[in-house]
This record gives structure tokens, C-alpha cells and sequence, in this order.
């Protein structure tokens, strides 16, 4: 064992990075079932992304541009699910697996033939002096801009969701959707857009994965994400600061619990191996213990002469 | 009249159509990963094209990729049997008892399991000596190494990681007595997130090689990112990160075999076996050993390679303890396959490492 070989400065950098595509999807996924809409579709819009972003920073070799693409490839991808479940009024939960499944399979067709291609890389932010601060410079000022969209999105959406007359809208939509009707609101207009968002972050989150953290094209990559954001967002009370919580505790037990096993540190593997998903659930139940209920209309289809 | 007219066409077109799909061999393959990773289910799926191409319209080959190893393998093979395949070969440690499970509920169909050890009347297994490719990667690694310490991506704890680790190590170690290794267990076969990030944790605490016995290329990104690491292709070349980092590779080449499996089902003459053929029987290809690599180190590992295909040297051969310091191989001893401590159900380190396995 030898833990003087894990450098804390580099694993919190580390995790921040590992912790960001959970927290785009997861935040979307906000949004989404906040309008009280359940779109399980969010690994399909992930991988979507993840190709979009991809192909187009090969071809462009800008990989902002690529980033652009993926969140427009998402929210695309998404109107298919908003059209699905807001104007044929088809089952949220069957549309959002077929979404998934469309997704996985389409990226496998598009990613044909960007296997084993290196994309652009994208520049981190160097700021002088700020950057080159010992601890907290690597921490906090030497990343990729995309890092700080995530928390700057996730401070946004708190602020939109509980200050602002549109979050308020959004809020009662998802919480009663008749009533919201009554008062003469476009619950499908909210929804759509709300649909839209949460494609358009899920579409960024799977490009940060194969333009930044990993970064290459490889079929599949996402591998189940999406379907960790999904969980997030119930066990985070569908509050913002709790996603960045919950994405931060996940993503960081995640990287150090690789640090603890590369340090030979004498805890069984199964437990480490585990743990990311064991404390994050325990601290965020713990949390939610205020009972913070779901979005009354969650799921549920709505249509105006009902 | 009309419509029993064409019920009866019908079924005279159908009775045709299953005669000409009798002359035609129904070939299934299972996948764990996906076709595009890149790795062991590429060089899966390249044997199955293989297939197709040398035997033309007298087989027909099928695959389902992305297949969870557990209860719902059982399912995807079933169906495969179900459909009519008359061989099918599940390409992964994982899928041992769903296959045996499945092949007892249909003993027309043969099946053929990669990399474990239940056989039955309907089952053969069949896997390669990667270890002999490992003991390549552990030579050049120790020779190429300046911190000392290799870091080893592993998936899970079965008997083939578990023979990659040993001889990678004990290869390493006669050439640098100074290397150390830092092992990771993913748990998982693939998932390139995953597998970039315990990469980037083994560089970080100072590795400069990496080792993996995952399936993606995202390793090979983090260790070129990284600049001054060396990997090594693990199931297929990987070529497109050489000449470096990536300095070679082990690459599967499970062609061969299938299509003598496949002739087999189809001349009648196919029985259960148990094949584990190494770099000799070109089962274990092991890919171009880069410039990056000094000529000299090229040179005694491609010696090292030539005496493991014809057989002189073994790369289980004692004086060799085990990780608790009991012995296990005696001076000039090579490992059996089978029985108590042979290579098959290999479940211990040698003397040395400094990890545990998990259980």
C-alpha cells in the first residue's frame, strides 16, 4: 500500500472531468421531469451526441463546433420522443427505451467509420497566472471550458427553476398539467422545450466523453451513463445542486476508488469496486429525507380535452 | 378457391424455400462487446466474416452483440437455437453455464465456448494462449519501463486475466528486477470511460507502461495523451495508436479455427474438444513491434516469441513460488494445463506481486 502515490491535486482534477458528462445528462434529465415528462431515453441522446460531436470535430477539426452538433443532434433526436409522447400520445416510458435503442443502434451505423480516428483537442483554459497557482490552479482554473458549462448550467437551471416566472411555469406544468391548461398555458409547447433541453445537454454530456475524457469514437462508449443520470435525478430529489452533488460523489468515489486499487491499498476490490454507487444513493437518500416528492405529472400523457 | 389457392401456393413456396435453406449451415456467434470495439469482439467478428466469405451461400452467420454475460445470455442463445442455427459459438468467459444450460435443451446443436472449461457431448471449448503473448508485452515492458512500475487495466478475476498478470510479471521481472506492478480491476469487459480513467490513475501514480486485458482503445488515447507511456494492442492490433504509444500487440486470430468448425458441422465429422492453441498454432498473433522499441529489446522479443511457437521454452517454466512463498514449480518444471495449480484454473499470483485477488 502506498497512498503517498496518489496526488490529490491531479484525482480532484480527475474527477471533476470524470464527474461532467454524468452531470450534463443528469441536469437535462432535470429539466425534462420537472415539465413532468419521463424520457428514459437519455443513453440514446447520450451516444447521439457522442457520434454528432465527434464526426463533426473531425471534419471541421473544431472541436466547438463538434460540441454544437452534438447538443443540436440531441435535441433533434429528442423531438422524435416529443413527438411521440406529445402529439400521438404514445407511452413516455416505451418511447424513451425505443429512443435508447434507436440511439445505440444509429451511432453504431454513423460511427462506422470514425473508429480508431483521433478528434481535435480541445484547448483547456489556461489563464495566466490564475492557472499556474499551485494546488488551485490545476483544480480549479486548468480545465476544459465544457467543465465549468456544466456548473455554470447547473447554477442556471436552480435559478430558472426557482426565481423565474418561466421555471415557475415549468414547475406547474409538471406538478398538474390541467391546472396549468386552466390558466392558459401550452403545457405541449413547455414540455417540447423542456424535451429539447434535456436533449441538447445529454447530446453535450455524450460528446464530452468522446471529444474530452476518452477521447476517441468507439461503438457503445456511453456504457450505461445515461442510465446512471436517470437514477441520479429521483435520488437527487430533482433538485439541481444535488445532481452536482450526487455527479461529483459518483464521479470522484469512481476515480478514487481506481487511485485506492493502482495503490495496492488493502480494501477488498468488490467493495471499492461498489462504492460509488453504495455512497452516493446513501447520501443522497439521506438527503432527501425532507420528503421532496416527485413531479405530481410525472409520466403522465397529457392532452387538452382530457 | 381463390384463397386456397394461394394458401397452397404458399405453402408450396415455403416447403421450397426450406428445402433450399436446408443445403445452407446456420452459423450463430454471441458477442459481449460490441463489432465496433475495436478489440475481442472485432477479431470475434472478423473469424465470422471469414467464415462467410470462404464458405459463400453454403452457411449463413448471425451474431447478437452487446450480450450481458448472466440469465440473459440464456436467453439470446436460446433464441439463436430456436431460429435454427446449427452451430453456435458464444465468445465470451462469461456465457460458461448459459451455454451449457441452453446446449443440454437442444443436443442437435453444437456449441462452442470461448476461453472456458465446461465441455459436454453438444459443447467444445476453445480459447488461445494469451499468456504466451503476455510473456512477450512483460519483456519488452521491463526492458522499456524507467519509473519501474507497470500498470495492468484487468477485467475480471478468471483464470485468463489471471494468467496474463503472471506472465506478463514474471517476464518483466527476469529482465528488470526492479519493476513493480499495480493492478486495477474494471469489472468490465468494456467501457471505454472507465478503462481512459483507470488508465489515467495508473499513470498519475507514475506508471509508464500500461498493460490492459480490456477491450477498448481508450487506454491507448490516455496513454498517448499522457506522452510518455507505452500500451500494448490487447485482442487486436490497435494499430492506429503505433508506433507509439502502442508497441505492439496480442492479437486474436480466431479464423482459422472457425472455418475448420464450421467444415466440421457441415462434412457431419464435428465433435466436442478442448482447443488452447498459442502463438505456435498462430491462434495468438503477436502484432509489429514498433520503432519505439530499442533494436536490441525488439530483437531478444521476437526471440523470445519464435521459442514460444516452436515450443523450446514454456512461459509457465520454475523455479517459480507462489505469492504466499509456497512452491509451486519446481527448477526447469513448465505449468501442467489441467489438474490442482495447472494453467486452466489458475486462481493465484506468483511470488512477487503484491496485489491480491479479489474474489
Amino acid at each position: 500500500m502506498d497512498l503517498s502515490a496518489i496526488n490529490p491535486v491531479l484525482l480532484i482534477a480527475s474527477l471533476m472531468v470524470a464527474a461532467t458528462p454524468l452531470l450534463l445528462a443528469a441536469i437535462g434529465e432535470l429539466v425534462v421531469e420537472r415539465a413532468g415528462v419521463l424520457n428514459l431515453g437519455v443513453e440514446g441522446m447520450m451516444i447521439i451526441g457522442a457520434i454528432a460531436g465527434f464526426a463533426i470535430a473531425v471534419e471541421t477539426t473544431s472541436p466547438l463546433l463538434g460540441l454544437v452538433a452534438a447538443m443540436v443532434a440531441g435535441a433533434v433526436l429528442s423531438l422524435l420522443f416529443a413527438f411521440l409522447t406529445q402529439f400521438a400520445l404514445a407511452n413516455q416510458v416505451a418511447s424513451g427505451l425505443a429512443l435508447t435503442l434507436f440511439g445505440l443502434g444509429l451511432s453504431a451505423l454513423m460511427g462506422q467509420s470514425y473508429v480508431g480516428i483521433k478528434p481535435p483537442a480541445m484547448a483547456k483554459l489556461d489563464i495566466p497566472v490564475l492557472s499556474d497557482l499551485p494546488v488551485i490552479g490545476p483544480i480549479l482554473f486548468s480545465h476544459d471550458p465544457v467543465l465549468y458549462i456544466g456548473i455554470g448550467l447547473t447554477a442556471a437551471v436552480w435559478w430558472f427553476l426557482k426565481k423565474s416566472r418561466g421555471g415557475l411555469i415549468l414547475r406547474a406544468v409538471g406538478e398538474s398539467h390541467d391546472a396549468a391548461h386552466a390558466l392558459g398555458y401550452n403545457v405541449i409547447r413547455v414540455r417540447v422545450l423542456a424535451i429539447m433541453f434535456g436533449g441538447a445537454c445529454a447530446g453535450l454530456g455524450g460528446a464530452y466523453i468522446s471529444l474530452i475524457r476518452v477521447p476517441q469514437w468507439t461503438e457503445g462508449m456511453t456504457a450505461g451513463i445515461g442510465w446512471i443520470a436517470l437514477a441520479l435525478v429521483v435520488f437527487a430529489s430533482w433538485k439541481p445542486w444535488r445532481v452536482l452533488l450526487g455527479a461529483y460523489l459518483f464521479g470522484g468515489i469512481n476515480v478514487l476508488q481506481l487511485n485506492l486499487q493502482a495503490a495496492g491499498i488493502a480494501i477488498p476490490v468488490e467493495y471499492l469496486a461498489m462504492s460509488p454507487y453504495l455512497i452516493t444513493i446513501l447520501v443522497l437518500v439521506i438527503m432527501s429525507a425532507d420528503k421532496s416528492g416527485a413531479p405530481a405529472s410525472l409520466g403522465r400523457t397529457f392532452h387538452a380535452s382530457q | 378457391m381463390k384463397l386456397t389457392k394461394l394458401l397452397t401456393s404458399a405453402a408450396v413456396a415455403l416447403g421450397l424455400a426450406t428445402t433450399a435453406m436446408a443445403d445452407t449451415t446456420k452459423v450463430g456467434f454471441i458477442y459481449v462487446g460490441p463489432v465496433g470495439d475495436g478489440g475481442w469482439t472485432y477479431e470475434h467478428n472478423k473469424g465470422r466474416l471469414a467464415v462467410e466469405e470462404h464458405f459463400g451461400d453454403k452457411v449463413e452467420t448471425t451474431f447478437v452483440e452487446n450480450v450481458p454475460e448472466g440469465a440473459d445470455a440464456e436467453r439470446v442463445i436460446t433464441q439463436m437455437a430456436l431460429q435454427g442455427a446449427d452451430l453456435i459459438f458464444t465468445t465470451s468467459f462469461g456465457y460458461m453455464d448459459p451455454t451449457i444450460n441452453v446446449a443440454k435443451k437442444f443436443p442437435k446443436v453444437k456449441f462452442e465456448h470461448a476461453t472456458g472449461y465446461k465441455q459436454a457431448d453438444n459443447v467444445s471449448v476453445y480459447s488461445a494462449r494469451f499468456y504466451e503473448g503476455r510473456a512477450v508485452q512483460g519483456h519488452i515492458a521491463g526492458h522499456m519501463t524507467k519509473t519501474n512500475k507497470i500498470g495492468y487495466i484487468a477485467s475480471f478475476p478468471i483464470p485468463e486475466v489471471i494468467r496474463g498478470i503472471n506472465s506478463a510479471y514474471i517476464h518483466a521481472k527476469k529482465v528488470n528486477p526492479d519493476i513493480e506492478f499495480s493492478v486495477i480491476w474494471a469489472y468490465t469487459w468494456f467501457d471505454p470511460a472507465k478503462e481512459a480513467d483507470a488508465a489515467k490513475a495508473l499513470i498519475e501514480q507514475g506508471a509508464d507502461v500500461i498493460l490492459q486485458h480490456t477491450d477498448s482503445t481508450a487506454p491507448q488515447a490516455a496513454a498517448q495523451a499522457a506522452g510518455n507511456v507505452i500500451t500494448f494492442g490487447q485482442a487486436s492490433d490497435m494499430g492506429e495508436y503505433a508506433p507509439f504509444p502502442r508497441v505492439s500487440s496480442i492479437i486474436d486470430d480466431w479464423a482459422p479455427y472457425y472455418v475448420a468448425r464450421t467444415q466440421a458441422v457441415i462434412d457431419g465429422t464435428w465433435e466436442s474438444v478442448s482447443t488452447w492453441d498459442g502463438i505456435g498454432a498462430g491462434m495468438v498473433g503477436i502484432g509489429e513491434i514498433s520503432d519505439a522499441v530499442p533494436a536490441d529489446v525488439k530483437a531478444s522479443a521476437l526471440a523470445l516469441k519464435e521459442s514460444l511457437a516452436d515450443g523450446s521454452y514454456h512461459a509457465f517454466t520454475g523455479p517459480l513460488n507462489k505469492q504466499d512463498g509456497s512452491a509451486w514449480l519446481a527448477e526447469g518444471e513448465t505449468a501442467a494445463d489441467y489438474g490442482d495449480n495447472g494453467l486452466a484454473g489458475l486462481n493465484f499470483y506468483v511470488e512477487g506481486i503484491t496485489a491480491e485477488i479479489p474474489n
